[in-house]
């Protein structure tokens, strides 16, 4: 089975959780001995770990005919692609691009993030995807998020293979439900013309069933995962006064950070010995910092900034609470990692991955009283906290990739009748 | 003659409302008193009238052949004065026929006798003493909550002049035995047993309306015919239930209480007696001994406490709880002391209990939590309140002992404030009777010797 998958990021240099649920997936994959997956990333950086698939870099996937020479294809990008991959995509070549800016390679030059014009680096990469259909080998077409929708619908009219897209957010998720035409139109045309879609949480299918429209046996859910740390024993957490409530992740509405203010407020207002901490950066940090200074306790919250790589994991480990008070999230990575760290987690009933968790708190993220409640509880009694820890350490080291991996092949040889 | 002994545990749980961290020290009133009274209303209607009515037919039409006994705990008696007396009218009426005993069971449904044996006491006093108030009799018979025991609390119920002791019909404990005996305590020859037999327990109570069990539907006939064809030599068949399964766990519309009405019938017809655990006991002979190290209960698959101390949630809240038994032990204030009560009920451990993550649980749709770790933080909540009042009475910067002295010297004061008077008394009677003044006045004695002693 050869899958052909377009993607948006790939670990290390990743901006959200999209990147490590990519990896994650493909990895899981990889450990089916018949699956050869290649991925079509907007702009690797060369660092990204192959050992268990072929990555494309749209970056370097010629749409306009150039005739350079082996040897000048070999300097320019041989470290990430070799001159005969470039050749035989070259050939795949169909159709005039000439409108599209292109380098001396014949090649676009991706930001591979998420900028201003984001919607013509989504049609630009649509450009990229029909080369790569005219020129390579596959079964099925995977699409992650609907930045690649467009691209793997092209790829799909062009070979007629079956497209499975996966949706790891809708935008009603990110604008809290203020969805934005464009992206809207985008997401609908990928859903209508794929053959199957996988959603990471019940939440999410049923958002994609009533706001887009599908048919309910055309949508799955396939709950992600996560990745067992390999640093896990070096992380420590360190003796410390004053019990420490986190806050992770982009600050911007879908979040909810001013929930989370709230609730430290309401807990500072009745318990010692706590203090606040809100990590990440986004378009309500300074909001927020005006919002804590307001409720007067700029003395026990803090903000770290952007946190990376292993700062986060450290920061999680640090913890004794972490918090999610998402409004809406489609799946929420990040208290499965929390509790690799042994820290527990408060998250809203209104993430996807409260659906596979037992061992998690849930409330609603409105419902600030019941979140300050069990902050102090897990804060003021120790038997809460080892309990937490104990049971979530157990149960997240059960949730693998291996599972979810199987469970995507098997829509695979679904949709390609096998 | 095989005789059937029914016996009922009546309880009802004491609920607490959803009590937030930011109330402890201002708000000292723990519980829902709405989630209280529906439940009360609830099984009121569909089982503790309709039942009583049942079995009260049922003793006047076999003329007191058909005999029947109940485990109340004080809790429930409570919550029957509070919003459904008639419940208690009842089965005063039961009371009457004298074909019904009642048990000795701890006041507030708790596991004091694994935590505490004062509180052991002092509840099984709370609640007998209130038995015999309503029911005009002191229960002989002890049924701990859920069956729970152990030789030593076997001992300590022994202590408190018991001689005859329910206990569960546990695989582990029998073995090849037969709960159809009676027998001994391990070391206590004076103490009887009467095993629970569990297997025609669940029958009624969880089998009974369950289509896809084989032996479904149970009638009385086959009831009884299953312990007519036991050897001969077996005598009693304890069946121990919650009164629920008559009319909660066992709608109505599942025959149920046509099922016990057809009993005596077919008992009779076959030779079967019934009778209560009181009088089975007095009239047998123990026929072996059975030692009990570990507590076991009639709870669950494992027949033992995990239902309520099987997590750290759960140990950490009765370590708590019972750490501060000594100093509610010493309080006077009796709304303190009724809360104590209620914050000792099972049913709050029971929701903590994170077994029924994984099995489905027969309870588990009736918690009222939506996980352990909620039950387990509103509990901590209210019990924290509760501390607080207690330290307020009895500050914890007083060593437990240190108070312990203090609170002795005032007894001991007590007693010989009690012993001198009555020496006084006697002195007194003595002038009357020599100087033959009947008429001497009374009132100031005390005071004076009040002042003597504290001046020592």
């Amino acid at each position: 089975m050869k899958a052909l998958m377009f993607g948006w990021e790939f670990p290390p240099h990743i901006l959200g959780g999209l990147g490590t649920a990519s990896y994650g997936l493909t990895r899981g994959m990889s450990l089916q001995p018949d699956m050869d997956i290649t991925f079509v990333l907007p702009k690797p950086w060369g660092d990204e770990d192959q050992s268990f698939l072929h990555i494309i870099g749209a970056c370097n996937v010629p749409i306009v005919w150039r005739d350079v020479d082996w040897n000048y294809v070999n300097d320019r990008i041989g470290s990430k692609m070799h001159p005969d991959e470039y050749y035989q995509l070259r050939n795949g070549i169909k159709y005039d691009f000439h409108r599209i800016w292109t380098n001396d390679l014949g090649c676009i030059d991706f930001s591979g993030r998420y900028p201003d014009n984001l919607l013509e680096e989504i049609s630009n990469y649509e450009a990229v995807a029909s080369v790569i259909a005219h020129s390579r080998d596959f079964d099925v077409i995977h699409a992650h998020d609907w930045l690649t929708y467009p691209a793997g619908r092209f790829a799909k009219q062009i070979s007629g293979k079956p497209l499975v897209i996966h949706v790891h957010a809708t935008d009603y998720d990110r604008s809290r439900g203020q969805v934005n035409p464009d992206v809207y139109r985008i997401e609908k045309e990928g859903m209508d013309s794929a053959d199957h879609i996988i959603t990471v949480s019940n939440l999410t299918r049923n958002t994609v069933i009533e706001k887009y429209h599908q048919h309910p046996d055309k949508v799955t859910t396939i709950h992600n995962a996560v990745e067992p740390l390999e640093f896990i024993n070096e992380l420590h957490k360190s003796e410390r006064k004053d019990k420490v409530v986190t806050f992770l992740g982009r600050i911007t509405m879908q979040k909810g950070p001013e929930y989370f203010v709230e609730v430290a407020s309401r807990v500072l207002q009745h318990t010692d010995g706590v203090r606040f901490v809100m990590a990440g950066s986004g378009d309500m940090m300074d909001k927020m910092i005006r919002l804590v200074a307001q409720r007067g306790m700029a003395d026990k919250f803090h903000f770290t900034g952007f946190l990376k790589g292993r700062g986060v994991y450290e920061m999680l480990a640090e913890s004794d609470v972490y918090m999610m008070p998402s409004v809406s999230e489609p799946f929420g990575i990040s208290p499965l990692e929390a509790m690799q760290c042994g820290t527990p987690s408060i998250i809203s009933k209104q993430s996807g991955c409260a659906e596979i968790l037992d061992h998690a708190i849930k409330t609603d993220y409105w419902d600030i009283a019941a979140m300050a409640d069990y902050i102090h509880a897990i804060v003021k009694y120790p038997a809460m906290y080892e309990a937490l820890r104990k049971n979530g350490l157990e149960e997240v080291n059960a949730i693998t990739w291996e599972i979810a991996g199987q469970k995507v092949r098997k829509i695979y040889d679904m949709v390609c009748g096998r | 003659m095989k005789t059937i002994n029914f016996i009922f545990r009546v309880h009802q749980r004491s609920n607490l409302k959803r009590y937030r961290f930011f109330e402890i020290g201002n708000d000292h009133y723990y519980a829902d008193d709405y989630a209280d009274e529906a439940a009360v209303r609830q099984v009121t209607d569909q089982c503790y009238l309709e039942a009583n009515r049942t079995l009260l037919e049922m003793i006047r039409s076999s003329n007191g052949k058909f005999k029947v006994s109940f485990a109340i705990s004080g809790l429930a008696l409570e919550q029957f004065e509070r919003y459904a007396p008639e419940v208690i009218e009842s089965f005063q009426e039961l009371a009457k026929t004298g074909s019904v005993e009642f048990l000795a069971t701890p006041n507030a449904h708790s596991l004091a006798s694994i935590y505490d044996e004062d509180e052991f006491v002092i509840q099984t006093k709370l609640q007998t003493n209130k038995i015999k108030q309503l029911f005009g009799k002191m229960p002989t018979v002890y049924a701990n909550t859920a069956l729970v025991y152990s030789d030593e609390i076997g001992e300590s119920i022994a202590k408190m002049g018991y001689k005859t002791i329910m206990i569960e019909g546990a695989k582990h404990i029998m073995g090849w035995k037969s709960p159809h005996y009676v027998y001994n305590h391990a070391y206590n020859n004076k103490v009887k047993l009467l095993v629970r037999d569990n297997k025609l327990s669940d029958d009624i109570n969880y089998r009974f309306s369950q289509w896809n069990w084989n032996e479904y539907p149970l009638t009385a006939e086959k009831f009884i015919g299953w312990i007519k064809m036991t050897p001969p030599e077996d005598d009693f068949f304890n069946i121990f239930l919650g009164y629920e399964a008559l009319g909660v766990l066992n709608n109505k519309n599942s025959g149920i209480f046509e099922f016990f009405k057809a009993l005596p019938y077919h008992a009779i017809e076959q030779g079967v007696g019934f009778s209560t655990p009181g009088e089975s006991a007095a009239k047998s002979k123990p026929i072996d001994t059975i030692s009990v190290l570990h507590p076991m209960s009639w709870a669950d698959e494992e027949k033992d406490l995990s239902a309520w101390c099987g997590n750290e949630l759960q140990n950490e809240a009765l370590n708590k709880l019972y750490s501060i038994s000594k100093r509610v032990h010493l309080c006077s204030d009796l709304l303190l002391k009724m809360d104590w009560q209620r914050l000792q009920d099972t049913s709050h451990f029971f929701f903590m209990t994170t077994k029924h993550y994984s099995n489905g649980m027969i309870y588990a749709e009736a918690i009222p939590y939506e996980s352990p770790y909620d039950a387990f933080m509103n509990y901590m909540n209210v019990l924290s309140d509760f501390m607080e009042r207690v330290n307020a009475q009895y500050p914890s910067s007083i060593e437990n002992e240190e108070l312990n002295a203090l609170l002795q010297t005032i007894y001991n004061q007590e007693q010989e404030i009690t012993d001198l008077e009555t020496k006084l008394e006697a002195c007194k009677e003595k002038t009357v009777k020599r100087v033959l003044k009947p008429k001497e006045e009374k009132v100031p004695m005390k005071k004076k010797i009040t002042a003597t002693v504290v001046k020592k």
